[in-house]
């Protein structure tokens, strides 16, 4: 097998959510062959995994991970396209990409490595971080409340909805090769606990669950995406792929690519 | 002799004055003469002012007269705002319907009744445009076979309607000058959008991106008729850039497009073009600013904004075509160089090169140039290995491909390190030199009557009212093409032995005055307008006469 980690120093901190996800998609990197795997990546501690995977990749801006991917794939309908961001990458600076990628069905697989911080600036709230976040630049707590990131999702009818845990490589790496194999827009949220500002390692083993049945109707996956809905430290946490629908690409959806001719054209306006 | 004919045709937003300046145009051009149309209209769907203004030459001009010999009006706006404009044996030709006051002699303001003759073709309400037009090649001397070929051509849908209306405006019109047949090249009609797209792709163009923002909408909506591009409207400006970065970075040579505005929301993006060393060609269309501005009239107000934009220590390829032939070529010597280069290259226009129609030379035709691929070993490459230029290799060919907005070591992989740091900052720059010494050979600015004492440097859509202007002064040309890298060496070598320098711009700040003023270069005088409209030929002439 080839190395799929490179030689690299890696800076996570210790027991960072980020491995899970690495490891994860060590594995699917493993199964499909990296040749014809793109990555991209946002700017924040997930964005690291561009210089940690030895696969095509494209470390991108802050927020525009998505809009990257999805030029990638337009580019060549070949490549896999994998796009990790963050939350502050996703659901802060670059939200109208989300939802506009998966609203027009491009197909990319999206991992959002969710540990509710902007964590490399050292500790801001982001879209997803609780009410009362105690951070640099809300030493009171946070006066907003989240978003359910996943009933956003829904509500724009993306073609595959699912949400996973870094604590849980294997059934991760699962959801993302599913992701993957889907034609279209595949949304994954990860639970990603932040070792160094917001530790959640504890409270998700004890809340998170692996869902018995997957690919629900609409309604029944929004019942279950609204067993919590980011704000409380109580209710259970579900675990797996939500929603899945079929739908024809973006890409399908667009003319092929090939050498061009302007005679007609200039014939046109004589 | 030369012959020179001025029209003016306007009408509400709506009316579809600017298709009949078109026909116009087309029927001047079939009788072998030159023309060119400027556009001006307001940022309104239905009513408003909207004209286009026609010039009509027995030789080669790009450029309009405030005096004019022709207008035709659709609506009452459009007597009053230009009949100050016509000359003393000037004719307005009117629509028969509108009221208000005219004043002019009998004989110089021509009725026609535009409804009825529709009404009895049974046409519908638009099809006016095409009655006046009509009229107009009447009056004119035309041929009745003439504007029937020209409104086949022009005419796809409701072609017998359409000939069945002009022919009762031709029978209803009486002739009033002669036109004799001019036997002189005959050229295609294109705007500066339409042409960016040609030159575009004969240099290979694959996928083009943007956001629809006057005045650069007319080159999505003209590649999106395009079979074999692949265009793409996604949902902003940020969108567009950084999907293009992503598309040029699989090998497809892509181009985006937007004005300053847009330019303005892209600028994150062209600073990670150049780190990156992605290959992509932006076509920047000015408008007026600052903001909204006046969205539909032109400035050369980016000129330093583009020159600066990206953050960080950064270079790009800028070019500034003068009309539409300068973009055939330069938009494809733009996306060679782009992927040569693997750098961020940027087109400015504005709005008058954009919208307004050129006769196209394309003799020579441009070519796609090829870039340096990576040989041998795809397993160990390294995305920005060398002294300069990389080879370049595309996801999917075999090897890892790591490109990044980080500085990054030959890898691609984010470094702090000092040294790698200043090493791959060197990188750049090394290529930048290449590029310069490359573009020692080529046309980077064109001067002619060289000897003059007086020198006139412009730039841009300014160049056809420019060249009209000086046709008859003794003054030594200076259009400068490439703005960076700023073509110092060259202009310095062609201001030798010049005891005055002009800067001619439509900005209010003299921004390549002050681009010049960099370079050490000063301008002693300059002559600015920056009320969203062209200089006309009369107009420049006496603010040269009044330096010169």
């Amino acid at each position: 097998m080839e190395n799929i980690i490179l030689p690299t120093k890696n800076t996570w901190c210790p027991g960072c959510g980020n491995f899970g996800i690495q490891g994860a998609l060590k594995s699917v990197i493993e199964e499909r062959g990296k040749d014809k795997i793109a990555i991209v990546t946002g700017i924040g501690c997930h964005g690291k995994m561009a210089d940690y995977l030895n696969v095509n990749s494209f470390y991108s801006l802050h927020g525009r991970a998505i809009p990257t991917a999805v030029g990638v794939k337009i580019g060549n309908e070949e490549l896999d396209v994998i796009c990790c961001a963050g939350d502050g990458d996703a659901y802060n600076e670059g939200i109208a990409h989300l939802i506009h990628s998966a609203k027009r069905n491009s197909n990319i697989t999206l991992i959002v490595h969710d540990n509710h911080a902007f964590a490399l600036t050292v500790k801001q709230a982001t879209s997803t971080s609780p009410r009362g976040f105690k951070g640099s630049t809300t030493p009171e707590g946070s006066i907003e409340d989240p978003i359910n990131p996943l009933e956003m999702m829904l509500s724009i009818d993306t073609t595959f909805i699912a949400r996973g845990y870094s604590g849980k490589k294997e059934h991760l790496s699962n959801i993302i090769k599913e992701g993957i194999n889907h034609k279209g827009f595949s949304f994954i949220e990860v639970l990603q606990p932040c070792i160094a500002w917001h530790n959640t390692y504890a409270d998700y083993n004890n809340r998170t669950y692996e869902m018995e049945e997957n690919f629900l109707s609409y309604e029944k996956a929004r019942e279950k995406i609204r067993e919590w809905d980011y704000s409380n430290n109580e209710s259970k946490i579900p675990l797996g792929i939500f929603y899945k629908k079929e739908k024809e690409t973006f890409e399908e959806q667009m003319g092929k690519i090939y050498p061009a001719n302007i005679e007609d054209l200039l014939e046109k306006n004589r | 002799m030369i012959k020179e004919i001025q029209i003016i045709i306007g009408g509400a937003a709506g009316e579809g004055s600017k298709k009949a300046g078109l026909i116009i145009a087309k029927l001047f051009n079939l009788y072998g003469f030159h023309v060119f149309i400027h556009e001006d209209y307001c940022s309104v769907i239905k009513g408003g002012h909207n004209f286009s203004q026609i010039s009509v030459s027995s030789r080669k001009k790009s450029a309009i007269n405030e005096k004019i010999d022709f207008l035709l009006a659709l609506n009452y706006d459009t007597i009053e705002k230009h009949k100050e404009k016509l000359k003393e044996d000037g004719i307005l030709i009117y629509d028969s319907e509108i009221e208000g006051d005219i004043d002019l002699e009998e004989d110089r303001a021509i009725k026609i009744p535009l409804s009825d003759i529709v009404n009895e073709a049974e046409g519908i309400p638009l099809m006016k445009n095409t009655a006046l037009v009509a009229a107009f090649s009447k009056i004119t001397g035309m041929k009745l076979e003439k504007i029937e070929e020209t409104l086949r051509r022009e005419f796809k849908k409701e072609t017998e309607k359409n000939l069945e209306v002009a022919r009762l405006a031709y029978q209803k019109s009486e002739k009033k000058r002669e036109i004799e047949e001019e036997k002189d090249e005959f050229l295609p009609l294109f705007c500066g959008n339409h042409a960016v797209a040609l030159g575009a792709i004969d240099a290979g163009l694959e996928n083009y991106f943007a956001y629809p923002m006057t005045p650069s909408t007319g080159v999505l909506q003209f590649l999106s008729n395009v079979k074999g591009i692949r265009t793409f409207q996604p949902e902003s400006e940020i969108a567009v850039i950084n999907a293009g970065i992503g598309s040029a970075y699989t090998g497809r040579r892509t181009m985006i497009g937007t004005s300053g505005g847009g330019f303005a929301l892209m600028t994150e993006g062209v600073s990670l073009s150049a780190i990156s060393e992605t290959p992509l060609l932006i076509v920047m269309s000015q408008r007026m600013g600052p903001a909204t501005g006046v969205p539909t009239y032109q400035a050369q107000g980016d000129l330093l904004f583009t020159l600066f934009s990206g953050h960080g220590d950064m270079m790009r390829f800028v070019v500034a075509p003068g009309d539409a032939t300068d973009c055939y070529y330069l938009a494809g010597e733009a996306l060679n160089i782009a992927w040569r280069y693997q750098m961020p290259a940027i087109l400015l226009l504005d709005k008058e090169i954009s919208e307004n129609t050129y006769e196209l030379e394309t003799k020579e035709r441009v070519k796609k140039e090829d870039i340096i691929k990576a040989e041998g070993d795809a397993e160990n490459y390294n995305r920005y290995e060398g002294e300069d230029i990389s080879p370049l290799l595309f996801p999917g060919e075999g090897g890892v491909v790591k490109a990044t907005g980080y500085e990054h070591d030959k890898k691609g992989v984010a470094t702090e390190d000092a040294e790698k740091v200043k090493e791959m900052v060197e990188k750049r720059i090394r290529k930048h030199e290449k590029l310069k010494e490359e573009l020692r050979e080529k046309e980077t600015i064109k001067v002619e009557n060289r000897d003059a004492k007086t020198a006139v440097i412009f730039w841009g859509s300014t160049k056809g009212a420019m060249l009209e202007a000086t046709k008859d002064m003794d003054l030594r040309l200076i259009q400068i093409i490439v703005v960076q890298p700023f073509p110092e060496e060259k202009i310095k070598e062609a201001l030798k032995g010049v005891e005055k320098i002009i800067c001619v711009e439509t900005n209010a700040t003299g921004q390549m005055a002050q681009a010049l003023s960099m370079h050490g270069v000063k301008s002693d005088e300059k002559i600015l307008k920056y009320n969203g409209r062209p200089f006309f030929v009369e107009e420049l002439k006496r603010e040269l006469e009044k330096i010169v």
